[in-house]
């Protein structure tokens, strides 16, 4: 990984920003000249985690392409609170059309701007590159998009597909997506029965499905770590072809979680293993970021009243028994405790991820 | 209307929706006081300083000690460090070695010569400090940077006090006391030796002192009653310690107690005569003492380093007599108010002398003419201003009722040197109401890196014992800033920028370097998300009332 360690004792590898650190090596977010991608007056609720990752992770594609980018959106919680007709709060080219087809409309305005370049450069005019970037909920993406992302990562278009994972359709009142975690309880997983709350069973894993698909870059990120989220987004806008993101985005409203406690509740996500945050390139996971601070899931579990039913009226320890087997698979698979590669907390003081990831990869596969 | 089909109203910015209105809490910055500024009784402010020693800016961050503490290369020394024990970092990893930064500080002020200079005006008032020890030099210090004259009438020959005649060298090198009481001297302090003040009266009257600050300290070793034979070496531990200091600097022989040393008492005058001995040639420095080591006066530090250069402890029991090369001891037991008990069993300990370190008395002879100054147990009885019953007569150190430290003596002068200055200036000061405290549970301690404090070097126990080298080590430049930047900053904002990043609603406005940030009320929804995660509890979330 081409990245700069640096080490620090106070904070600032874990904060957005640190007087101490050379502005170039700050956070995007740390920036007082910032995009803000999503500004304010949006309408999502108290304490959103999709806003919040949405403007993280466009923020830092703005920097990554120098400006140059388009934003296309899937329908969604995303869609609806930032552009009430006739205002918006998008800051950066964006373009809507229908819930199921932001990987084919992105498709088409990366093949767009293609055609714009080669004309240009046919005709001795300077070249402007353009960057396409697509963006949904989970809904979106794994359910009603799914065909037309599917297509987008065969066909290997040079665009960076972003989906924004709060585990629910969250803007219709919180239906089950095939995101939803198992035992959560939704509007139509109701915690009722033997079996309350969403069915266990296979899950709808986006991150391995695209990883299925052989494609060059496969992340995931949660909003708990803004580092890792524009390292990742960095990275991913400096290659070419398909790529996918998945970020956890914590919703206060669908979670029943306080609306302060999103990032916690993100980071106790990843801390717990229930969700890995890993990147791979072609089907292969390369590297993994490891738990710093180990909890069992019921740290997670409590703080979300979609859960209530696995504590109260009495406490369900076999269902939560299953839940702690899942994050253990995932601890198991992707290598997330064992602490002697260079994770945050390895060595005298902890490292810190900056500056530019990787340079930019020109040509087009 | 040339607008695209089916439009019919132009687009404008979300920002036109004040989701501000939407809120029930605001989100409020605000100073907590950190343990350390609370605990350190030298009125330090650490975290202020370590703010600058972070940046690597030392020579603001030393000189933001001196607005407190006239003696950082001192204190970097001999302080117990009472305030790294309360530090919020110890419950995170380990607490941060304020102690060890401070100390390189101090040096570091030695080594280029940093000066500070008196910015008051002259006020015109003479002020009598008796005594030159860490209370009357801080007092003296402070006086004259608020613009007053300060004369020191000192008894012993060298100033210092009981820094020079307590501390052993291996403790404090006498240069860095030299060197911080000259920098003390040239503030246009004037420093009388061998002027001992009998009458206090008098020496004001002759010398027209508006006020006056004693601190004469306690220097006469108290005695007990023990049976000894004839030959039995016996003497007390401050007479020890002072003619060590005279042996050194007078170049005259150190006093002889053979090989069989026995110190009578608990407290960290016990431990340095101990160590002392031990130095001395000792083959055995035996600390008996009648309590167990729970109970015991002296500080965890001094102890385990006493134990560590080969002292040895007898807990619960008393010496019952002393001999010619023997003393007997009887073992206590403690009652159930914790009051130790004779046994009546005793046994024989070899040695060839006995120095008592059963506390020290104070010296009040040359206040017994002046009215209305009450004394108690010994010492002398002071108001929170640090007034004696004497109005302008002020007292601090060890003859006033509190711990008897180098730091709580530099702390009195302070207080005292505000209270002075006030008193002649026909006002009072109040000092500032502190802000809350700020506990562990108000940090989100994910935030901060693990990272261990730096251990001094501390020099090989074996060697110490023979010679009278500094023990403890300092920290170099490198590591000094490792653990300067340990400090959490617990309750003072030290722009992380996590409150401007986490936001959602980008309602956080970053007013640049140095200036922090503002909530942008327009559009804050009150989620709480920037209190949660500020590193350092300077937020929190006030309910709106209309």
């Amino acid at each position: 990984m081409p990245v700069q360690q640096i080490r620090f004792y106070q904070t600032g590898s874990f904060a957005v920003g640190n007087r101490l650190l050379d502005p170039e090596q700050r956070s995007v977010q740390s920036d007082e000249h910032r995009t803000n991608s999503l500004t304010s007056g949006h309408r999502a609720c108290q304490g959103c985690g999709e806003a919040l990752g949405a403007r993280y992770a466009l923020d830092a594609a703005m920097r990554a392409t120098g400006g140059r980018l388009v934003a296309v959106n899937a329908t969604g919680c995303l869609e609806v609170f930032s552009t009430p007709y006739p205002e918006s709060s998008w800051q950066v080219a964006w373009l809507h059309s229908l819930f199921g087809n932001a990987p084919a409309v992105a498709t088409g305005v990366a093949a767009a701007f293609a055609v714009k370049a080669a004309k240009a450069a046919a005709r001795g005019e300077p070249v402007d590159d353009v960057r396409v970037v697509a963006q949904g909920g989970d809904g979106g993406t794994v359910d009603i998009g799914f065909g037309c992302l599917s297509g987008m990562f065969e066909r290997d278009d040079d665009v960076l597909y972003i989906c924004y994972d709060n585990e629910a359709y969250m803007n219709t009142g919180v239906q089950r997506s095939g995101a939803t975690p198992p035992a959560a309880r939704t509007m139509t997983t109701q915690a009722v029965g033997d079996e309350p709350g969403n069915p266990f069973g296979q899950g709808k894993n986006l991150p391995l499905i695209a990883m299925a698909h052989g494609i060059g870059y496969v992340a995931t990120a949660t909003v708990a770590d803004l580092r890792d989220l524009e390292y990742k987004v960095t990275k991913a806008m400096g290659k070419r072809g398909a790529r996918y993101l998945h970020v956890l985005v914590p919703c206060p409203l669908g979670w029943g979680s306080a609306p302060g406690l999103t990032l916690q509740v993100a980071r106790l996500a990843t801390q717990t293993g229930l969700f890995p945050v890993f990147e791979a390139e072609r089907g292969e996971v390369t590297s993994a970021t490891k738990i710093r601070r180990h909890a069992p899931v019921e740290e997670y579990l409590r703080l979300q009243k979609r859960y209530a039913h696995l504590f109260s009226p009495e406490r369900r320890d076999g269902v939560i028994g299953k839940l702690q087997d899942q994050a253990d698979r995932n601890i198991a698979r992707f290598g997330l405790l064992d602490g002697d590669e260079a994770g945050p907390t390895a060595g005298p003081g902890a490292t810190v991820t900056t500056g530019p990831a990787a340079t930019r990869d020109e040509e087009i596969r | 209307m040339d607008k695209p089909f089916a439009i019919t109203l132009d687009v404008g910015s979300s920002r036109a929706n004040h989701t501000g209105s939407w809120r029930t809490e605001r989100p409020v910055y605000l100073d907590r006081t950190p343990p350390c500024a609370t605990a350190c009784p030298a009125g330090e402010a650490c975290q202020a300083w370590l703010y600058h020693a972070e940046e690597g800016s030392y020579e603001l961050a030393w000189r933001r000690i001196m607005e407190d503490n006239p003696l950082p290369a001192v204190m970097g020394r001999v302080c117990y460090h009472p305030f790294e024990t309360s530090c919020n970092r110890a419950q995170v990893d380990e607490a941060v070695g304020i102690n060890a930064v401070e100390r390189f500080l101090g040096d570091l002020a030695i080594e280029e010569g940093w000066r500070v200079t008196v910015d008051a005006p002259p006020s015109g008032r003479r002020v009598l400090a008796v005594g030159a020890g860490p209370s009357g030099l801080s007092a003296a210090y402070h006086l004259a940077r608020l613009g007053h004259q300060v004369e020191i009438h000192e008894a012993g020959p060298v100033a210092g006090g009981m820094m020079r005649f307590g501390i052993p060298t291996y403790r404090l090198p006498r240069a860095i006391l030299e060197a911080e009481v000259a920098r003390i001297v040239d503030l246009g302090v004037t420093i009388r030796l061998d002027s001992r003040v009998d009458d206090l009266g008098v020496t004001m009257t002759d010398g027209g002192f508006d006020a006056a600050f004693l601190a004469v300290g306690a220097h006469i070793g108290r005695r007990t009653y023990i049976p000894a034979g004839e030959s039995a070496r016996v003497l007390d531990a401050v007479s020890l310690l002072r003619s060590m200091d005279e042996a050194s600097t007078q170049g005259l022989e150190p006093p002889l107690l053979g090989r069989r040393v026995v110190v009578y008492g608990g407290g960290n005058t016990a431990m340095d005569a101990a160590r002392t001995a031990k130095r001395l040639g000792a083959t055995d420095a035996v600390v008996v003492y009648r309590r167990t080591r729970d109970r015991m006066p002296a500080h965890d530090e001094e102890v385990e380093d006493a134990l560590a250069e080969g002292v040895l402890m007898r807990w619960l029991s008393t010496i019952r007599s002393a001999d010619s090369g023997k003393v007997v001891i009887e073992r206590m037991e403690l009652d159930e108010t914790g009051f130790p008990q004779p046994t009546g069993e005793t046994e024989e300990l070899d040695a060839d002398s006995v120095v008592l370190a059963l506390g020290q008395d104070v010296d009040l002879s040359l206040l017994s003419r002046i009215p209305g100054v009450e004394v108690d147990d010994g010492v002398v009885r002071v108001g929170p201003d640090l007034m004696t019953g004497a109005a302008g007569v002020f007292a601090g150190g060890d003859m006033v009722p509190d711990e008897r430290t180098v730091t709580v003596a530099i702390g009195h002068g302070r207080t005292a040197a505000r209270h002075v200055d006030a008193f002649l200036r026909g006002t009072t000061w109040t000092p500032p109401r502190p802000a809350p405290a700020v506990t562990v549970d108000l940090l989100n301690t994910w935030y901060y890196a693990d990272a261990s404090r730096t251990i001094r070097p501390v020099l090989d126990a074996a060697r110490r014992r023979a010679t009278f080298d500094e023990v403890v080590g300092g920290l170099d430049a490198s590591n000094a800033l490792f653990e300067a930047r340990r400090c959490m900053s617990c309750g003072s904002c030290f722009e992380c920028d996590n409150c401007y990043g986490v936001c959602p609603d980008n309602a956080v406005i970053k007013l640049g370097a140095g200036g922090k940030y503002e909530i942008d009320l327009d559009f804050c929804k009150g989620c709480g998300i920037c209190a949660h995660e500020c590193p350092c509890g300077a937020i929190t979330m006030v309910p709106e009332t209309s």
